[in-house]
């Protein structure tokens, strides 16, 4: 599942939060709800399963200064199933998008689709006399520069993931040594 | 059968909202017998019967239609009314009356949908409640189903948390948890949504249930260290302004708020949702701040070096400009809700906690403070405020036009029931003079719908207060426009036995609308005009409605005032009746207009004592 809004890739208020929720339906209308009505600016959301199967993983990516940013966090927290948010941010994080893309490839440009993939690490799933379908995965930074070279050649359709992310290092947003949540009483 | 209701249950709220020492009624306090191959109906009564609801207030249909057999039997007693916002308002009035969860019940499809406004309101002004609608059959969700409204969706952004039931085993844990989230933390609506084939399962039920909230947990303890930090900004301060709102009322604070106003000896205001924390005759009370407040309150919190905001949110109404908004202040920022700090006013030393323990610490680390020595002296600050409230005191012009004085019928409402009373009022012109003119002395006795601004809130709330305060004299003071939308539920009152009064402050107008379009819109009255008139305007002399022969249909006692002679005989007489509602329409002139005011979006700088009237404050700045 993801939705994807309006993109701003490498803005300077990008923030990343991973928010562990309840694995409850509602959840995912209750979290979108409160961005649109307390008119926060969501870039991207994706929502998926956990190790833990009573909970979901959020990870959601918000357009704000920090001052909004923080209201975001405490709305967030005040939603009954929202159990833990921690923001990760670039450097002790591991982002990652998905991209699946059917790019023109008549027989005259198919070698350079197939080196621009091979180029970005990006496979080739699907392929017929005039397409190419690729796919590839990455940072929003990386997957934005292999669409940036491949619409010359002409992007028949495309589909692309929300960010999900993990921190780095030993320690888990659930369970002993957790992460530190943002916090919620200042 | 668990045991039986106490009796004096409401006498009980009655007292806890009194007494310094009462704490509320545990939730779960009541033990219930299990039962079971009962209907998931059954278990819903037998839920709300073992958390300890006195009264339910509703209108059954199609698909709640179960809940309501056992209830027949039940000693949670149904209030029949006539609209389910009536339902709703007066689950709200009964809450903030008694402090106790207010519960309402409809159907579905309209019947929820008319909860609609109430829960919105609740939710602005943090009130407990908790709403069960019947959904229409699990099998038919989503299917446009006849009378099917997908009020869980409907409701996420004007509840504090809501429910749509799916299994009838976890009828008692919802009611549990619902009851948990409306009554903990910073207070709100909770709505239990039941199919109707959830609540004619068989089933069985257990009380206490297990309550599953993992993501839940309120900070009621405040942090020591924030709190001294508070302590010392607090005696340090040379102009400090204690900013109270309806928090205090919420967390029962106002006997701790009373300690430490003594003890700082600071100026005190309450906001409109906070009237009656702090009793208005205290010298030390400068009244209302915010648009419509006075010019001391409004001026001090502007003035002030150290803002003690107490269970308040910074509100637009309380802040008028936020750029302009007390300049030079830092603020100490206490509230349940971490969300609310910093939210529309950085918090130099932010509290999260409870009013009622930040507040009792908050005195015992300023002991400490005033021990080591450190006691401000606020002569000079009181000079200051002194000066102001002496030169522009809350007031008003008697009509020119010989027409009775809205503010003057509602000063001698007030004199008259006293501070013991309770008032409701709707919204608008004469919601804010009930606000100014009356002195509120104690907590839980002013009832409005302060956030969301709900026209119609005054007849359906009191109501509810009445049932929750029997032993209370309730008042709605409402305008004739107000009054047109929910009177009906005067029927219910009379029917059940709910003596309310009710005075209809009936200028023909939309009156705060009207004051707009006299000040903003060269006196263009657009679609204000509520009475009869011909076709130049005037006046017509039949009335529509008659609001005597009105409430007389309604089955209460109608009585009319026309002038200023008549005001205190015909208050009396209502104050004399105490077996049927009573509706008194005092018809008012149609000019007089609420003031102070600051206009929307203005700085509060830029307040006006009466119109035209600009205060001086002069350069004599402590």
């Amino acid at each position: 599942m993801a939705i994807r809004f309006e993109r701003n890739v490498g803005h300077m208020t990008r923030h990343t939060l991973s928010v562990l929720v309840e694995n409850k339906s509602g959840v995912l209308a209750r979290v979108s709800a409160l961005f649109s009505r307390r008119a926060f600016n969501i870039e991207s959301l994706a929502v998926g399963p956990t190790e833990n199967p009573d909970l979901s993983r959020m990870t959601i990516v918000v357009d704000a200064e920090s001052a909004p940013l923080e209201q975001v966090t405490k709305q967030l927290n005040k939603l009954i199933e929202v159990i833990k948010i921690v923001e990760l941010d670039g450097g002790a994080a591991v982002q990652r998008e998905l991209l699946l893309v059917k790019v023109r490839a008549p027989l005259a440009d198919r070698t350079t689709v197939l080196q621009t993939a091979e180029l970005f690490r990006a496979r080739v799933v699907d392929v017929n006399t005039d397409t190419v379908t690729l796919e590839a995965t990455g940072t929003p930074d990386k997957l934005q520069a292999l669409l940036a070279v491949l619409a010359p050649l002409g992007i028949k359709e495309m589909a692309q993931s929300g960010t999900v992310a993990l921190g780095r290092g030993p320690r888990s947003m659930s369970g002993a040594g957790t992460l530190r949540p943002v916090d919620r009483t200042a | 059968m668990s045991t039986t209701p106490s009796e004096s249950a409401t006498r009980e709220a009655a007292a806890a909202l009194t007494g310094v020492e009462t704490t509320a009624r545990s939730l779960a306090e009541s033990a219930a017998e299990p039962a079971t191959g009962i209907t998931g109906a059954q278990s819903l009564v037998r839920s709300l019967e073992a958390v300890g609801v006195e009264v339910v207030f509703g209108i059954p249909g199609g698909a709640i239609l179960p809940a309501y057999d056992p209830l027949f039997d039940s000693r949670v007693r149904h209030v029949l009314v006539r609209h389910e916002q009536g339902a709703g308002h007066a689950a709200t009035g009964y809450a903030q009356a008694t402090g106790r969860v207010g519960v309402c019940i409809a159907t579905s499809g309209p019947g929820a949908t008319n909860l609609v406004t109430p829960l919105a309101d609740a939710y602005m002004d943090s009130v407990p409640m908790v709403a069960i609608t019947g959904q229409v059959p699990s099998a038919a969700i989503g299917t446009d189903a006849f009378q099917e409204a997908d009020i869980r969706g409907i409701t996420m952004p004007v509840t504090k948390h809501n429910f749509l039931v799916t299994d009838p085993a976890s009828i008692p844990q919802r009611i549990a948890e619902a009851f948990h989230l409306a009554s903990t933390g910073r207070p709100g609506p909770v709505l239990v949504d039941i199919p109707k084939d959830v609540l004619q399962a068989t089933t069985d039920f257990a009380w206490p249930p297990r309550m599953d909230l993992p993501g839940y947990k309120p900070t009621t303890r405040p942090h020591g260290k924030q709190v001294r930090e508070a302590a010392a900004l607090i005696a340090g301060a040379r102009r400090p302004v204690l900013y109270v709102g309806g928090g205090v009322l919420k967390a029962r604070a106002t006997e701790e708020l009373a300690e430490l106003a003594a003890l700082t000896g600071a100026p005190v205001v309450t906001t409109l949702m906070a009237r009656g924390a702090f009793p208005d005759s205290s010298p030390q009370h400068l009244g209302m701040p915010g648009m419509h407040g006075t010019v001391a309150a409004v001026t001090a919190l502007q003035k002030a070096d150290v803002l003690v905001a107490l269970g308040a949110r910074f509100d637009d109404r309380v802040t008028g400009q936020l750029a302009t908004f007390a300049p030079g202040a830092l603020v100490v920022h206490a509230d349940i809700d971490p969300a609310e700090i910093g939210k529309n006013r950085k918090a130099d030393v932010p509290i999260v906690g409870d009013a009622r323990e930040t507040i009792a610490e908050l005195v015992t680390a300023l002991r400490a403070e005033h021990e080591a020595g450190r006691t401000p002296d606020l002569a000079a600050w009181w000079e200051q405020l002194d000066d102001w409230r002496t030169r522009y005191p809350l007031g008003y012009d008697e009509p020119e036009d010989g027409s009775l004085s809205p503010q003057y019928v509602i000063e001698r409402l007030g004199t008259i029931a006293g501070p013991d009373a309770i008032y409701t009022s709707g919204v608008g012109q004469h919601q804010m003079w009930a606000a100014q003119f009356i002195r509120y002395e104690k907590p839980g006795t002013w009832l409005n719908s302060g956030g969301l601004g709900t026209m119609g809130y005054a007849v359906p709330a009191a109501m509810g207060a009445k049932y929750g305060r029997p032993e209370a004299t309730v008042w709605a003071i409402d305008g004739d426009g107000c009054f047109q939308m929910t009177n009906q539920e005067l029927a219910t009152c009379a029917i059940e036995g709910i003596p309310v009064k009710v005075a209809v402050i009936n200028n023909g107008n939309l009156g705060m609308v009207r004051q707009w379009q006299t000040l903003f819109y060269e006196g263009r009255y657009s679609n204000t005009r509520l009475h009869a008139r011909n076709a130049d305007g005037t006046p017509k002399a039949v009335r529509i409605p008659d609001f005597v022969a009105l409430a007389e249909a309604l089955g209460c006692v109608g009585l009319r005032c026309e002038s200023k002679d008549d005001v205190d005989s015909v208050i009396e007489k209502a104050m004399a009746i105490t077996d049927a509602p009573v509706v008194i329409d005092f018809v008012v002139g149609a000019d007089a207009q609420v003031w102070p005011m600051v206009a929307a979006g203005a700085s509060n700088d830029d307040i006006l004592a009466a119109r035209g009237l600009r205060p001086v404050f002069g350069d004599n700045q402590v």
